[in-house]
C-alpha cells in the first residue's frame, strides 16, 4: 500500500534516535580530541629513524646509503654523509648521516623508503598530530626529531618489530660465527691461495651480484 | 490561579499599557503584541535550529553540535555572529535593488502571517473574519519574493531553482487551500478563532479535533504534505538542495541576507505548523477535558513544536524527490484526493451526527486512498524514449 | 477621504507609473504587483475583506508570477534590460487613453448621486458572497468554470502541438 515504505523508514529513524541515547552501536561518534580511536597496527603516517640502545647518535641504524633518498618519489629526504665512521650493531665501522631531513609537508606516506632500506633503519611512525604554525621550518623534521628508540618501534608495530629484531639478531649471530671461523682458521687459507686467486680473478671480472649478506657486511 | 496563568500575557500587556493615556492604549497594546511576536518567534527559530541539527544527528547515528555551550545550545549565537560578520557579496551584474528587497519581502510577509494565529484563549493579534484567507494571501506573496531572489542574482542556477520553487509552491498551494476548505466547510467560518472554538468541545473526555474525524485525518495528511512542499522542506527541497543546483535561489546570497532567508524559511515553517494546529489539532484546546487547567498557550506551542519535530523527523528519513516526481505527486495524487475529500466532508455534514457517518466516511477515505495509491502513482510503461528539447 | 486613502492612491499610482515607465521588463512586473497590493489595501480599507484578500491571493500570488514567467520565457537575457519605453506611436496611444478615461469618467460621474454614503454600506461577509454565488449567480459561476477549463485544456493542446510541430 502507498505509504508503507515511509512508515518503515520513520520507524527506523525513530529507532536510531532513541537508540543513540542508550546503546553504543547506534551512536558511533568518537569525540576527538577528547577520545581517540587506537590506530591499527598497519597505520602509517610519516617515517622515523630507529636507533638501538640509549644513545640516539651512537645507536642510529642508518648508514647514509642514500637509497631512500633516491627512491623517494616526491624527493622529501635530504641526507648528508659523514666523513668519519662509527661502529654499527655488528661492530663494523660504518659512515652515518650528519644530516637527515624529511619534509613531511611533501612526504606522501608511500612507505617506499621503508621497503628499500637494507638496514631496517627507517620505519613508518603513526603520529599525525604534527600541525604547527611555523610555516617554514616546522614541517621539516631533522635527524634528532626523527630518531626514536627501538622500544618505541615495538610499541607501535609489535609484530614487525619482533620480526625485524629476530632477523637482525640472526644476521648478527651469523656475522659473529663467521668472524670466529675466520679467526680460528687463518692458515688453511694461505696454501689454497693459488687456485683461490684464480677463481677470485674470474669472479672479479664479472659484475658483482649484491646479495643481502654482502650488502649488510659492507660494500 | 490557572485562569490567571492562562491570561498572563494579556494581563501583562494591559498592565504595561495602563501607564499611557487612554487614547493611546489600544494602539500601544497592539504594538506590544507585535513586539512580543517579533521577539518570540526568532527565539523559537534559534532553538529549532539547534533541535534540528541535534535531532538529525541522532537519527543519523552521530552527535549534533555539542561544542558551543552545553549540548550545543549556543550554536545559533555562533551562527548569527558568523552570518553578521561575513562580507555581503552582491554580484556585479545582479539587480541590486531587487536583490536587496527579496529577503526583506520574505521576512515581512511571513511575519504578517503570524498576525491571525490564535496562540491562546483570546490571544490573537488581529481577529479577522477572513483570517484564513489573509494567511493564504501572505503565503502567496512568499512565492514572489523567492522568484525575485532567483531572478535578481543573474545566475542560471538561481533562476532555475527559483522557477522550480515557484512551480512547486503554486502546485501545492492549491492543495493547502483545498484541504483547509474542508475545515471551513465544517466550522462554518473563515475566522481562525471560531474554528478553534468549534473544536474546543469534548465528548467522553475526548476532544472534537478535526484530525480525529476520517475526512480530517485525510485532510491533515494532505495539508502536511503541502506544508512541507510550501516551505521547501525535504523531501521537497529540490529548489534549495545543497547537493543539486548549488544552493538554488540562495546561491548569490551571503551573510545577513542568507540568514534572513533562513529565518524566513523557518518562520514559514512555524506559521504553517501554527495554522495546521489551529485547523486540525484544535489550536489551543487541551487534549483531554480534565487537562483544561493547563494554560492554553502551552498547548498551542507544544503542538507547534510537535509538528516541527515531525518535520525534522521526516527530513531525517526521506530522500529528496525529483522535480517531475514532485509535480506528478501533486497533480496526480494529492489534488484528486483533496478534491474527493471535499465530497467526503460534505457527506459527513449532511449525514448528521451518529455512527452511520463515521462508517461511510471512513470507508470512503480508505477507499480513495487505496484506489489513488494504485492508479495515480503508477509509473508509466517504459517505451522508446521521446525527447523534448527546450525551445 | 482619509489620509490612508491618499497614501494608498499614491502607492498605486507610483506602481502603475513604474509599470509602464521602467526600462527593465521584470521591474515593470514587480511594480505592477505593487499596484495590485495598493488596490488590495484600498479594498481592505473599504471593509471588503474578501475582495482585498482575494486580490492579494490571486493577483500578487499568481498573476504577477505568471507575468514574470511570461517575460522570462519569451525573451533572451540580453533583451531584458533594454526596452523602449516611449514608442513611436505615442500620440495615438495618448488620444486613445484620454478617450477611454473620458468615457469612464462620464459613466462614473453620471451615476455618482446614486451611491450610498460610505457609512451606510453594509459590510459584505464571505458568507454572503458564498450564498450569492451558489444561489443567485450559480449559472454564471458554472459558465466561468467551464470557460476556465476550456482555456486550460486549450493551453495544454496548443503547447503540445507546438512541441510536436517543432519536431
Amino acid at each position: 500500500m502507498l505509504g508503507e515504505g515511509i512508515l518503515k523508514g520513520l520507524a527506523e529513524t525513530a529507532k536510531n534516535f532513541a537508540g543513540s541515547f542508550v546503546s553504543a552501536d547506534r551512536l558511533t561518534t568518537v569525540e576527538y580530541p577528547e577520545q581517540r580511536i587506537a590506530p591499527i597496527e598497519n597505520t602509517r603516517d610519516f617515517p622515523f629513524l630507529v636507533y638501538d640502545g640509549g644513545d640516539w647518535e651512537a645507536g642510529l641504524r642508518c648508514v647514509a646509503c642514500q637509497i631512500c633518498e633516491k627512491e623517494c618519489p616526491p624527493k622529501c629526504i635530504y641526507i648528508e654523509k659523514s666523513k668519519d665512521k662509527k661502529p654499527d650493531y655488528v661492530g663494523k665501522m660504518q659512515i652515518y648521516p650528519v644530516r637527515f631531513d624529511i619534509d613531511i609537508s611533501v612526504c606522501m606516506s608511500c612507505q617506499i623508503c621503508v621497503e628499500v632500506c637494507p638496514f631496517e633503519a627507517i620505519k613508518m611512525d603513526t603520529q599525525f598530530e604534527l600541525s604547527t604554525t611555523d610555516r617554514f621550518g616546522g614541517l621539516l623534521l631533522d635527524r634528532q626529531q626523527l630518531a626514536k628508540p627501538n622500544e618505541y618501534y615495538h610499541t607501535i608495530h609489535p609484530t614487525e618489530a619482533t620480526e625485524v629484531d629476530a632477523r637482525l639478531a640472526g644476521e648478527k649471530a651469523k656475522a659473529e660465527a663467521k668472524a670466529r671461523a675466520a679467526a680460528a682458521a687463518p692458515k688453511p687459507a694461505a696454501p689454497a691461495a693459488n687456485p683461490a686467486e684464480g677463481a677470485k680473478a674470474v669472479a672479479e671480472a664479472m659484475p658483482p651480484i649484491k646479495t643481502q649478506q654482502e650488502g649488510e657486511t659492507g660494500s | 490561579m490557572m485562569q490567571t496563568l492562562d491570561r498572563i500575557f494579556i494581563l501583562l500587556r494591559d498592565w504595561l499599557v495602563h501607564f499611557l493615556p487612554s487614547a493611546w492604549r489600544a494602539p500601544a497594546g497592539t504594538v506590544l503584541s507585535v513586539i512580543a511576536i517579533i521577539g518570540l518567534f526568532p527565539a523559537l527559530f534559534a532553538l529549532t535550529t539547534v533541535l534540528e541539527r541535534k535531532g538529525l544527528g541522532r537519527m543519523q547515528n552521530r552527535l549534533g553540535p555539542n561544542r558551543t555551550g552545553p549540548l550545543g545550545i549556543l550554536q545559533p549565537v555562533a551562527d548569527g555572529i558568523k552570518a553578521l560578520t561575513k562580507e555581503d557579496v552582491v554580484p556585479f551584474r545582479a539587480d541590486a535593488i531587487v536583490h536587496f528587497l527579496a529577503p526583506l519581502l520574505l521576512v515581512v510577509v511571513v511575519f504578517m502571517g503570524f498576525a491571525v494565529l490564535p496562540m491562546g484563549r483570546n490571544m490573537v493579534l488581529v481577529d479577522m473574519d477572513a483570517g484564513l484567507l489573509f494567511f493564504f494571501a501572505m503565503g502567496a506573496s512568499t512565492e514572489l519574493s523567492i522568484f525575485m531572489a532567483g531572478w535578481s542574482s543573474r545566475n542560471k542556477y538561481s533562476l532555475l531553482g527559483a522557477m522550480r520553487a515557484v512551480a512547486q509552491m503554486i502546485s501545492y498551494e492549491i492543495v493547502l487551500l483545498l484541504s483547509s476548505v474542508a475545515v471551513v466547510m465544517t466550522a462554518g467560518s473563515l475566522s481562525l478563532t471560531k474554528i478553534v472554538e468549534a473544536q474546543n468541545t469534548y465528548s467522553f473526555g475526548l476532544p472534537h479535533w478535526y484530525i480525529f474525524t476520517p475526512w480530517g485525518l485525510l485532510a491533515f495528511a494532505m495539508y502536511a504534505i503541502a506544508a512541507m512542499a510550501e516551505t521547501n522542506r525535504t523531501p521537497f527541497d529540490l529548489p534549495e538542495g545543497e547537493s543539486e543546483l548549488v544552493a538554488g535561489y540562495f546561491t548569490e546570497y551571503s551573510g545577513f541576507k542568507f540568514a534572513l532567508f533562513f529565518l524566513g524559511e523557518y518562520l514559514g515553517m512555524f506559521s504553517i505548523s501554527g495554522l495546521g494546529t489551529t485547523l486540525f489539532l484544535g489550536g489551543w484546546s487541551a487534549p483531554f477535558s480534565f487537562l483544561g487547567w493547563v494554560p492554553s498557550w502551552i498547548w498551542f506551542f507544544s503542538k507547534v513544536m510537535l509538528s516541527i519535530c515531525v518535520f525534522i523527523w521526516l527530513r531525517g528519513t526521506l530522500p529528496r524527490l525529483r522535480q517531475d516526481q514532485l509535480m506528478n505527486f501533486a497533480w496526480k495524487f494529492v489534488l484528486p484526493i483533496t478534491l474527493f475529500n471535499l465530497l467526503v466532508t460534505a457527506i459527513w455534514r449532511f449525514l448528521g451526527p451518529g455512527w452511520p457517518r463515521w462508517f461511510v466516511c471512513t470507508a470512503l477515505v480508505v477507499g480513495i486512498y487505496v484506489v489513488m495509491g494504485e492508479t495515480g502513482m503508477r509509473r508509466g510503461k517504459f517505451g522508446p524514449r521521446s525527447y523534448r528539447y527546450a525551445e | 477621504m482619509s489620509i490612508s486613502f491618499y497614501i494608498l492612491s499614491a502607492l498605486m499610482l507610483a506602481g502603475g507609473l513604474g509599470a509602464v515607465m521602467l526600462r527593465n521588463a521584470v521591474h515593470c512586473a514587480l511594480s505592477l504587483s505593487v499596484a495590485f497590493t495598493g488596490l488590495a489595501l484600498l479594498f481592505l480599507q473599504l471593509d471588503a475583506q474578501f475582495a482585498g484578500l482575494a486580490q492579494i491571493l490571486v493577483y500578487v500570488g499568481a498573476v504577477a508570477i505568471l507575468v514574470v514567467f511570461a517575460i522570462l520565457l519569451t525573451r533572451t537575457s540580453e533583451e531584458i534590460g533594454e526596452s523602449n519605453v516611449f514608442s513611436r506611436t505615442w500620440l495615438i496611444g495618448l488620444i486613445l487613453a484620454a478617450a477611454v478615461f473620458a468615457v469612464l469618467g462620464w459613466a462614473v460621474l453620471r451615476t455618482a448621486p446614486m451611491f450610498p454614503q460610505p457609512s451606510a454600506a453594509p459590510p459584505v461577509t464571505v458568507q454572503e458572497i458564498g450564498s450569492a454565488l451558489m444561489g443567485r449567480y450559480v449559472l454564471p459561476l458554472e459558465i466561468v468554470a467551464l470557460l476556465l477549463t476550456a482555456a486550460l485544456i486549450g493551453a495544454v493542446i496548443v503547447a503540445t502541438h507546438e512541441k510536436e510541430g517543432a519536431k
